[in-house]
């Protein structure tokens, strides 16, 4: 008993030394590599000479995060890992049985989206409740429809889409020429931005139908900067660089949200502010997105979903069954163009302003990052997915306690893209097919078994 | 020609009449005709690179011939000419369905679900084309628990009932091949086209894919057409053989006629290499016969 004991003291103090050890020699490292990246600097001074400024205090952090990083990692991380692995390897495989959060999660996630304006309004008050409910709230939101959206096209019928923000850029555009022009409301424009955003994924839908992998993708990407530069370029209709501004507000039944008599506010006897309207968009984009996912799930079950997922497992066997792929690739263009169009009339009508500026090729970067990262295919996992990286975005804003270290000239949200793709990697590391990697399987005979994610394809085209 | 060679068949399920296909400057397929009969297991047979698969795929439409015809004549009379048809169509009107030769399942779905795939236009029908099913029609309800019926009968029929709910791609190399052919046997055809349903099979589950293809033949009175290099497969089911060499067709008829045509058991079946000359002996003999013939 005290020779084990001894011998796993004596291991121990080994575990500790190497790690020390290794601490060092992290440190020395760090120091060589950032002496002269971080330890110096070139400046200019006011008579426009070079000066050498010296920062040591800046690089000694850096090299004690190192040293401190290394040594946890060597001494507590590494044991910690390895006996987790042993004992998961001695544990006998135990039937996991499904918790109740996790069975309901789709339920709980509505319950608790439904009752988030209120619980922030009472909880910051209501201007303080204008930045969660609308940076995080409606922007987070407005990603997960257009995920949703983009899923059907790449998710499921596995056909790689890099210009989606076309269709976010036609179906704001529609609500806010359309609106500005004729003067429709915004519940008449919805529907059609819709449609006419489907109608644009069809013509792209058509040129594209023999293109598979790489070279869809191209022409996708091809078709989104043709719709951007149209929108700065036809000045007199869309007002080029400058954009379309003062674009209408929804209202609820015709009720305005603003400080006129008969508005929002002076109708429940509200004090008058603006929050009202964000928590009336938060309930609207929330609305849409339950409708992108109720009609995810019904077509999914359909013949047509069905042949959108065998479309992007092997097409030749399809044409085989006497699936029109064809139309089927068509269908799939039209009805994630038909909701990304509708996530852009709702982007108007929050903004009361559209320029060419949001419709940029890294908007259909990060939404095709969120479908990937989500898993492909997975309504939850997109979900989740969007939260961690728009959610993740804003909160860099918040992170204000880094000037303490790094300056005061110090922007985190600079560094959003970095952290961006930092994020990308490391989950992809973790778990290469997205947070949910396993498909849910449409119909079933005995009993419902989700889909490893290793035998489902990605689509070539 | 022995009077085998030229067999007509009385009711032909499929005529195909001097097919050609050339790719550049191979020619394929040359000059090539037969008939299926109606009800029949026809086997086309022939060594590798002969263009077995290329006439599978002008049948199927997946290759558009060069020249030639190909009519299907379906038991209410309607007659199709599969070489206009496009590839899906022949699916869908022809009711002429397929299977590959490198098995081409939908890996990541399950074996239920490959089956309703190949439901899809019955299905897309009952759902008015997904808009009325979206409502949730109950017709569609109905069509959708009729096509799982549909799935569960040639589940059973292939024994893979038990692996209903599993994915396509976890199934073992013999069953993937029995789900392809129940997922064809889905479109509900009259023409059953198997390229190679045999290969990479055992001896024990060979046997059982012949009890399969005939009992398809008998109960559904599906006619099947099946490219085979298993003879144990093609002597055993076929009810007629036609043997094809570099595009041409060197040999038609029963099996027992062709498995002793030395013109096969020269180009196909293989001869020793001390038997080649006497081979080529016969066969000139019998082309000097036809010669003579022909005078």
């Amino acid at each position: 008993m005290a020779n084990i004991a001894s011998t796993t003291a004596s291991a121990g103090t080994e575990v500790t030394a190497r790690a020390l050890r290794e601490a060092v020699f992290a440190g020395l490292v760090t120091l060589g590599l950032f002496v002269l990246f971080v330890g110096l600097k070139t400046d200019q001074n006011i008579r426009n000479e070079l000066v050498l400024t010296q920062r040591w205090g800046l690089l000694a952090t850096f090299v004690i995060i190192a040293m401190v990083g290394r040594f946890l990692m060597v001494a507590y991380a590494q044991p910690w890992l390895a006996q987790r692995k042993a004992a998961k390897a001695a544990a006998p495989e135990v039937v996991k049985e499904e918790g109740f959060f996790s069975r309901n999660f789709s339920k709980i996630a509505i319950v608790a989206l439904i009752l988030y304006p209120p619980v922030v309004l009472a909880l910051t008050g209501i201007q303080g409740s204008l930045k969660w409910v609308d940076n995080f709230g409606i922007q987070i939101l407005i990603y997960v429809m257009l995920a949703w959206g983009l899923n059907i096209v790449v998710g499921l019928a596995g056909l790689l889409d890099l210009g989606y923000v076309a269709f976010y850029a036609v179906g704001a555009y529609s609500y806010a020429l359309l609106s500005s022009y004729f003067g429709l409301s915004f519940w008449v424009l919805l529907p059609i931005a819709g449609l006419l955003s489907a109608c644009w994924g069809m013509i792209l839908g058509f040129p594209v139908l023999r293109l598979r992998g790489d070279y869809l993708a191209i022409v996708t990407l091809a078709f989104g900067e043709i719709i951007r530069l149209v929108l700065i370029n036809w000045t007199e209709v869309t007002k080029g660089t400058f954009g379309v501004s003062g674009i209408a507000k929804a209202t609820l039944f015709g009720i305005k949200f603003d400080a006129s008599k008969d508005g929002f506010a002076a109708m429940m006897g509200l004090p008058i502010s603006s929050a009202y309207y964000k928590i009336f968009l938060f309930y609207l984009i929330l609305g849409l997105c339950m409708i992108t996912a109720f009609v995810t799930i019904r077509l999914r079950r359909m013949p047509v979903g069905r042949a959108w997922e065998a479309l992007r497992e092997d097409e030749i066997a399809c044409r085989s069954l006497g699936i029109n792929t064809t139309t089927t690739k068509l269908t799939a263009f039209a009805t994630g163009a038909m909701f990304g169009g509708f996530a852009g009339s709702f982007f108007a009508v929050r903004q009361g302003f559209v320029s060419p500026e949001s419709f940029i090729f890294l908007e259909s970067a990060v939404i095709l990052a969120i479908v990937v990262l989500g898993g492909m295919g997975s309504l939850t996992g997109i979900a989740i997915a969007a939260i961690v990286m728009i959610g993740g975005t804003e909160i860099l804003r918040e992170l204000t306690f880094l000037k303490v270290i790094f300056g005061p000239n110090f922007t985190p949200e600079l560094y959003r893209m970095l952290i961006f793709g930092l994020a990308m990697v490391t989950v992809m590391v973790w778990k290469p097919r997205g947070f949910v990697g396993s498909r849910e399987p449409t119909a079933f005979l005995r009993e419902r078994k989700a889909v490893s994610g290793s035998f489902t394809k990605e689509g070539h085209g | 020609m022995a009077p085998e060679t030229s067999t007509m068949t009385k009711d032909p399920i499929l005529k195909v009449e001097h097919l050609s296909m050339r790719f550049g400057g191979l020619m394929a397929i040359n000059d090539f005709s037969f008939e299926a009969g109606r009800g029949d297991i026809t086997a086309l047979i022939g060594p590798n690179g002969a263009g077995k698969t290329t006439v599978f795929n002008c049948i199927t439409g997946f290759y558009k011939p060069t020249m030639g015809m190909i009519t299907m004549r379906q038991r209410s009379g309607h007659e199709y000419l599969l070489e206009r048809l496009p590839d899906f169509e022949i699916t869908k009107q022809a009711k002429v369905a397929r299977t590959f030769q490198n098995i081409r399942m939908f890996s990541g779905m399950t074996v239920l679900e490959n089956l309703l795939v190949a439901q899809h236009n019955k299905l897309m029908l009952a759902s008015g084309y997904t808009f009325l099913g979206l409502v949730g029609f109950p017709a569609y309800r109905q069509a959708s628990k009729e096509a799982i019926e549909l799935a569960r009968h040639w589940l059973e029929r292939a024994s893979l009932i038990d692996r209903a709910d599993d994915p396509a791609g976890d199934l073992p190399y013999g069953a993937q091949r029995r789900l392809e052919i129940a997922r064809a046997m889905c479109t509900e055809p009259e023409l059953l086209c198997l390229d190679e349903p045999a290969a990479g099979l055992n001896p024990r589950e060979s046997h059982s894919l012949n009890e399969l293809l005939q009992s398809i033949r008998s109960d559904t009175g599906t006619s099947i057409l099946l490219i085979e290099h298993d003879m144990s497969v093609v002597m055993g089911i076929s009810d007629h053989v036609v043997v094809l060499e570099y595009g041409q067709k060197i040999s038609d008829g029963n099996p027992d006629f062709v498995k002793s045509d030395p013109r096969v058991i020269a180009a196909y079946l293989g001869v020793e290499d001390e038997e080649v000359e006497e081979v080529i002996e016969q066969i000139e003999e019998i082309e000097g016969e036809q010669g003579g013939t022909k005078q």
